[in-house]
């Protein structure tokens, strides 16, 4: 019955009530929306840089991440490859890579980029080069077909902005100087087989692929690889199936690193907004509270003979208390339910399209973001944003009942 | 309307004073919405402060270490980063550019790719020749070398100890693995294409915070760089600091001007920090974009937090304004009546809230706010550990105009229902 009775209460003074859940509204519809951008272009950050060959989990060699030179290698990955398969999650995808760093050049042009040589077919699904090259062909699998294994054996694949670059196009050399285990210089040349395009125009200057053999042939590295990177379905498991990998396999002179730990200026821009999240969760609460507390204050000021009748009737004080605050609590209730409905069709409509600020391209590229933002809601943060506007709400109301339960009867009786 | 014209100019005063008295009548509600509108004010001048503190630091940090404020390079060398796209004579330059009003150094530098050796790791790395006594009159590269010492000045064209010196980064350092003293094998392309190769000696290690530039450039004197890869005394920027940020758009057009008359002037180039990097400018605006949004959104809530407050001092006075309105009152005097009410919350918030907001963002500007647990994300912009937010008249005043325009739209809203009333209906009201 104090439910109903609350709920008629409200709707005395309705152009009050729905002004006020306008503001609750407003409030939650931009913290979970402006959340869910913020957090689209996290994710896009992260996305960016795992799929930038990190990988939600990698194994190298353990000095490798110090000092990555080609000496730091696995050197027999055969049998680690097919043990950590054991060990992974339904859904994991692993690639393994000879990576290093080497000066591509043509005639006119020297660059330093990062020489990495692949097993294609190991690539899909694991970095963005297994999704195949833009024009030109893809490098193909490691068979080595009579004839056909010399036009495999050379080519290499270049990003669209180091191929506009070196003023150069498919189907020219390049050259690619490194050193090989040995520490001497050696230098072959290449044709370029394909290009690829990546999110960022860094990546697109920055990796060169040419295939595992031909790196090996190169280097004179055996069998040996610098990483093994492992794609998960969830980036959130990374820190798990590393630390389980890890107790699974006996990790003797190699390391296995989640990205958290490969990233860590991601990792320090997830927490900076985090803080962020929370603080203008705050804020914005603030805001808002200052309206709750006027409006509630007016509501139960205009209704002090009315409760001091019923403390006369007999009405306990908590009572009063309580029926104050269902009366907020609907307030605050319905005004998150249209808050949060709003900000998820609005979080839906642009995730089919995504928003795209291509305007902004060169700003978005220097911060590593990619210009299409696709907002993402995390049920945490809605879940945090109306515990926080609901909770508090109702403690802030709290003050102008707690005043209405104090009256005394017979000064309310008078109050006109 | 007979009855404005009724009232003399006196009168007017009598209006605010009327207001002013009508706002305290309830102080309780008053304060309320006074300090709604005083937080959103503080709240935006500390953050539209603390954004721009946040850029100047950034756009200075990259000013300083890296691009100069403006650059004069061959035309496409910015596009197209090729060892014959030279300015051919630098003294001329320097000397034309240097004697512009706010200029307050120049410096030459030359700049090629190459392959560097230490005993047993080779990375390639951009070489940058610098003059150093004018490099450190330009740039910070000079105190940011944690070991060792900078460049010697070579101006005399002697060559201390006959052996040439170069700084390299901490993390380049930490790649070759080479310290103090170590050699340097560098192998490279001169201007004609010829094979150039030398032999540095690292004299000192320099930390910037920006990972980029600490892994992957070299410094070395000018003049040894010239020779290696045979330059003919070309360099491929000249590097200038202005006095102040402001002021460098004039000495562009100034330069500009005065390069046209210099022979081979034509195929030079002048450049702003702007155009040589603009990545940051634009991430400078998607970040004051995103911020805008955000603190709209926030006086929106603010505002309809305070609509009821203004509504309701229409609403419970219903009876008092139909009264007024029957001894003589205009709807549109009480129109304005009311807007004097609302303004004045407005104007005491705002004041209020410019009061808190200057002094909290002047603590912060001087003490600074210690991000030192997310430095690592910072030096990636060039801000290193602590941010001073700037107060400027802008980010005083830009946040509580838009509060004070926001809140006199919604202020409307209750004002304008007076000239709905009818006096007996209004008078009829409880």
């Amino acid at each position: 019955m104090d439910l109903s009775i609350a709920w008629r209460n409200l709707w005395r003074n309705p152009r009050r009530t729905v002004i006020i859940m306008i503001a609750v509204i407003i409030g939650i519809w931009s913290m979970i929306f402006l959340t869910a951008f913020m957090r689209g272009i996290v994710v896009d950050m992260i996305e960016n840089g795992i799929a930038e060959l990190t990988g939600d989990v990698k194994i190298y060699a353990r000095d490798y991440k110090n000092d990555p030179a080609l000496e730091n290698r696995i050197e027999n990955p055969g049998p680690l490859i097919s043990r950590v398969r054991d060990h992974l999650p339904a859904g994991a995808k692993l690639a393994a890579r000879v990576r290093v760093n080497a000066i591509a050049q043509n005639a006119r042009h020297a660059a330093g980029v990062t020489l990495a040589g692949i097993d294609p077919e190991m690539e899909a699904g694991v970095s963005f080069i297994g999704d195949g090259v833009s024009s030109g062909k893809m490098l193909s699998p490691a068979v080595l077909e009579a004839g056909a294994s010399e036009a495999s054996g050379n080519g290499i694949l270049v990003g669209r902005a180091l191929l506009e670059k070196f003023e150069t196009e498919i189907g020219n050399k390049l050259i690619l100087m490194t050193e090989n285990t040995g520490n001497e210089i050696v230098s072959r040349a290449f044709r370029i087989r394909g290009v690829y395009q990546a999110k960022l125009e860094s990546t697109e200057k920055r990796f060169v692929f040419i295939t595992r053999g031909a790196a090996r042939e190169m280097l004179g590295i055996g069998e040996g690889v610098s990483e093994i990177s492992i794609m998960l379905e969830n980036h959130e498991q990374a820190g798990t199936v590393a630390k389980e990998l890890a107790a699974a396999i006996d990790p003797e002179g190699i390391a296995i690193t989640p990205w958290q730990e490969l990233l860590p200026m991601l990792k320090a821009y997830i927490g900076i907004f985090d803080g962020f999240i929370l603080l203008w969760y705050l804020v914005v609460f603030v805001a808002m509270a200052f309206g709750i507390i006027n409006t509630t204050l007016m509501a139960v000021f205009e209704r002090m003979r009315e409760f001091g009748l019923l403390k006369a009737l007999g009405m306990r004080p908590w009572r009063i208390l309580r029926s104050v605050l269902i009366e907020s609590g609907f307030i605050l209730v319905i005004g998150a339910v249209l808050g949060n409905a709003l900000a998820l069709s609005l979080v839906y409509t642009i995730g089919r399209f995504g928003l795209d600020l291509t305007a902004f391209a060169t700003g978005f590229a220097y911060a590593g973001m990619s210009a299409v933002i696709y907002p993402k809601v995390f049920l945490g943060d809605v879940i945090f944003a109306n515990t926080v506007v609901i909770f508090l709400g109702l403690l802030v109301s709290a003050y102008p009942a707690a005043r209405a339960a104090r009256i005394l009867p017979v000064e309310a009786m008078r109050h006109t | 309307m007979a009855t404005s014209q009724m009232i003399p100019r006196d009168m007017i005063p009598m209006d605010m004073k009327m207001a002013w008295r009508n706002v305290w009548r309830n102080p309780r509600r008053t304060w309320l919405t006074i300090s709604a509108i005083a937080f959103a004010c503080t709240i935006l001048i500390f953050m539209l402060s603390f954004q721009f503190g946040s850029y100047g630091t950034m756009i200075n940090a990259s000013v300083q270490i890296n691009t100069g404020h403006l650059q004069i390079q061959a035309k496409d060398y910015f596009e197209d980063r090729a060892m014959r796209r030279v300015v051919p004579d630098p003294h001329r330059v320097i000397k034309t550019v240097g004697g512009i009003e706010s200029v307050a150094a120049v410096t030459a530098r030359a700049k090629a790719f190459s392959l560097i050796s230490s005993g047993n790791r080779t990375y390639g790395a951009m070489v940058i020749g610098i003059d150093p006594e004018n490099e450190a009159r330009v740039s910070t590269l000079d105190s940011l070398v944690r070991e060792g010492e900078f460049l010697a000045g070579t101006a005399a064209g002697e060559n201390r100890s006959g052996e040439n010196r170069a700084l390299i980064g901490r993390l380049m350092a930490e790649n070759l693995q080479a310290g103090l003293g170590d050699e340097l094998v560098l192998l490279g392309q001169g201007r004609d294409g010829s094979v150039a190769a030398t032999i540095l000696k690292v004299g000192g290690i320099y930390e910037s915070g920006m990972d980029e530039f600490d892994r992957r450039t070299l410094h070395m004197p000018l003049d040894t760089f010239q020779e290696v890869y045979s330059m003919r005394g070309a360099v491929h920027e000249i590097v200038v600091r202005v006095s102040s940020l402001d002021r460098v758009a004039g000495v562009k057009t100034a330069a500009a001007e005065k390069l046209e008359h210099i022979p081979g002037g034509g195929d030079l180039a002048v450049l702003d920090w702007d155009q040589l990097m603009p990545g940051l400018t634009q991430a400078i605006k998607i970040d004051l974009t995103i911020g805008i949004i955000f603190w709209f959104l926030l006086v929106l809530v603010v505002a309809f937090s305070i609509l009821n407050t203004f509504l309701m001092a229409v609403l419970e006075r219903t009876r008092e304004f139909g009264v007024m309105m029957a001894i003589g009152t205009g709807p549109g005097r009480l129109v304005k009546l009311m807007l004097y009410e609302s303004g004045a919350m407005t104007a005491v918030g705002i004041a209020l809230g410019i009061f808190t907001g200057c002094i909290f963002t002047a603590i912060f500007q001087v003490y600074g706010i210690d991000f030192s647990g997310a430095s690592e994300i910072l030096s990636q912009y060039g801000i290193s550990g602590r941010i001073h937010p700037r107060l400027s008249l802008v980010t005083a005043f830009a946040g509580p105009l838009l509060v004070f325009g926001v809140t006199f739209a919604v202020s409307l809203y209750p004002a304008l229902k007076i000239k709905k009333l009818k006096p007996v209906e209004a008078m009829a009201h409880v």
